[in-house]
């Protein structure tokens, strides 16, 4: 990746915090850790990874304002738009919206639907003979739904190589840590012997992913992709604990974040 | 039902390039010269219901027309979430069908009954119902499917043939004209009031509902019930949400009928009264659906 690749990435991804930050805070919602978890895995999907028709599924609906911003920063949601975020009257609701957006297809928010979904889409562009790619990215509690087991089945059962699946591995979900709700543990055991091939990475490692896509081009397998993240990432006094998927940002935290995130 | 469906199924698979079969490990004896002719576009989804109906939507919203079949409540109860969100909330055309609605799969047992499905496809947004009475409705639902740009729910069940007096598939359809009462009913349960009705002379006006919702009862039908001021439904289905509470709320909506000396009463499945399992038939006279349950019933009802 070179300098002025790595400065733009960059720049996308502080302005992508800061604008989903602002939204948070203007709103006094909860989900920031959320959105922080997973904000370079869908700038890095959007600005680096996607070309032309491919689609992006974000599975794990409840970080809508880190997809909102992303497509803010795409020039596919207006800012005045995102202005309107929990606000009544909006089509940015906290979880992506129905028929809204065509960078949304379906609206997501129930856990363990977006791999399917990818799935159907993968398998369309098979039928299709296209060479569109969907990358959709789930959490790692809704791993816990049956239904996201059922697509990974298929995905392997089709061998749809157009379908990337990344899980954003930050080991919270939404009443404890993974591994004492429901351990998933070996995941990448779990995922290997359902046919993919497994890439552990750091998640909030912009370079690394980037330097992913290659991979995408001409591998033999289902590709899985474990991004180890840290929920509410960069926001002090909360990130890896679970207050972080639910309560507001403090105007200290606020400042403080917003300060790391200054060019 | 389900040999018309194959039949009809593969007329489609010659005609139309976008349909895809999506089956949830299902369709053996029914399926395979279709199987052999689709190639890619039919598609064993195995048993993961849920996986199966999101990936249909995503198919739907590239312009593909899948068609989604399993046993009724493996198709509509369990994924129903699925169908919410990703059919009904985005109004993708994806064309559900589910074998044996109401008691179809008989000795089987409750697991393979399918007695709230009206009742949970009524409650999805954009959704409509499609409710064969004879077997020959079939090839004209699929023809009708095609051209519906809704989700939609095909209910099948077993039936005979349609005779000749009676009028293709329609939304609503008179099959037997009569003056004494009215009987309203959906899929081939209301053929036993027809049999019954004959074979008493009755004298009833017996309708089928094809299709649900529909927007106003038609005229014949409404002054139907003003001349006799008895009306009867009858459902292979649960009351509540079925087709007896829906035309009693058309018929209460509806200024032109007459209210105050209104006779009503709905016959529906109760589920299982004594615990005890049988044939489809054995289930309907165990619920007043059919056999002498449903003959008394009807006498006393009717005053005949």
């Amino acid at each position: 990746m070179d300098k002025e690749n790595q400065d733009f990435m960059e720049e996308r991804i502080k302005s992508v915090k800061r604008r989903f930050l602002n939204m948070y805070k203007c709103a006094n919602a909860g989900h920031l850790g959320s959105s922080l978890s997973c904000a370079e895995i869908l700038t890095v999907t959007k600005f680096a990874w996607m070309r032309g028709d491919d689609k992006m599924i974000l599975s794990k609906g409840h970080a809508a304002a880190c997809l909102y911003s992303v497509l803010a920063e795409d020039k596919q949601i207006t800012e005045e738009q995102i202005a309107t975020f929990y606000l009544n009257n909006t089509t940015l609701p906290a979880h992506p919206p129905v028929n809204k957006y065509p960078a949304i297809p379906f609206a997501t928010g129930s856990l363990g639907h977006g791999l399917s979904i990818a799935a159907g889409f993968g398998f369309s562009s098979k039928l299709k003979k296209s060479d569109r790619k969907t990358y959709c990215i789930t959490s790692d509690g809704e791993l816990n739904e049956g239904s996201t087991w059922e697509a990974a089945l298929f995905i392997n059962q089709h061998q749809l190589t157009n379908v990337i699946w990344i899980i954003d591995r930050n080991r919270l979900q939404g009443y404890g840590f993974t591994d004492e709700v429901m351990a998933l543990e070996p995941l990448d055991d779990k995922l290997k012997s359902f046919g993919f091939e497994v890439i552990g990475i750091d998640g909030h490692d912009y370079k690394a992913l980037v330097g992913l896509k290659s991979k995408f081009e001409n591998t033999k397998k289902p590709i899985a992709i474990i991004a180890n993240t840290i929920k509410g990432n960069g926001w002090k006094s909360l990130e890896g604990k679970l207050d972080c998927h639910y309560l507001p940002i403090n105007i200290e935290d606020f400042d403080l974040l917003q300060a790391d995130l200054r060019n | 039902m389900r040999k018309e469906l194959s039949a009809s199924l593969l007329k489609l698979a010659h005609t139309h390039k976008s349909f895809v079969f999506l089956t949830g490990d299902l369709g053996f004896m029914a399926f395979e010269e279709l199987e052999s002719i689709m190639g890619d576009r039919f598609v064993n989804m195995g048993i993961s219901e849920q996986n199966m109906i999101s990936v249909a939507a995503s198919l739907a919203y590239d312009e593909f027309v899948p068609f989604v079949y399993s046993i009724a409540p493996f198709v509509i109860n369990r994924p129903f979430e699925q169908i919410r969100n990703e059919l009904g909330l985005h109004n993708m055309p994806v064309k559900l069908i589910g074998n044996g609605g109401g008691y179809g799969y008989g000795i089987m047992g409750s697991t393979h009954h399918c007695l709230e499905d009206i009742a949970l496809m009524r409650s999805v947004q954009n959704m409509r119902i499609y409710a064969p009475t004879y077997n020959d409705d079939i090839e004209d639902i699929i023809q009708l499917l095609l051209l519906d740009k809704n989700p939609n729910y095909l209910r099948l069940n077993n039936s005979v043939k349609r005779p000749s007096q009676v009028e293709p598939f329609t939304g609503f359809r008179n099959i037997s004209k009569g003056k004494s009462g009215v009987v309203v009913g959906i899929g081939p349960v209301v053929l036993n009031i027809v049999e019954l009705n004959e074979k008493y002379s009755l004298d009833l006006d017996i309708w089928v509902i094809g299709m649900v919702p529909f927007d106003t009862l038609p005229i014949e039908l409404i002054e139907s019930i003003n001349h006799s001021a008895k009306v009867l439904t009858i459902e292979e289905h649960y009351a509540a949400g079925g087709i007896g509470e829906l035309v009693a709320s058309h018929i209460l909506k509806n200024p032109t009928i007459k209210n105050t000396d209104l006779k009503f009463d709905s016959l529906c499945a109760r589920g299982y009264p004594s615990g005890n399992y049988g044939d489809q038939k054995w289930h309907q006279e165990e619920n007043s659906l059919g056999g002498k349950a449903l003959e008394n019933t009807l006498k006393q009802f009717f005053n005949k």
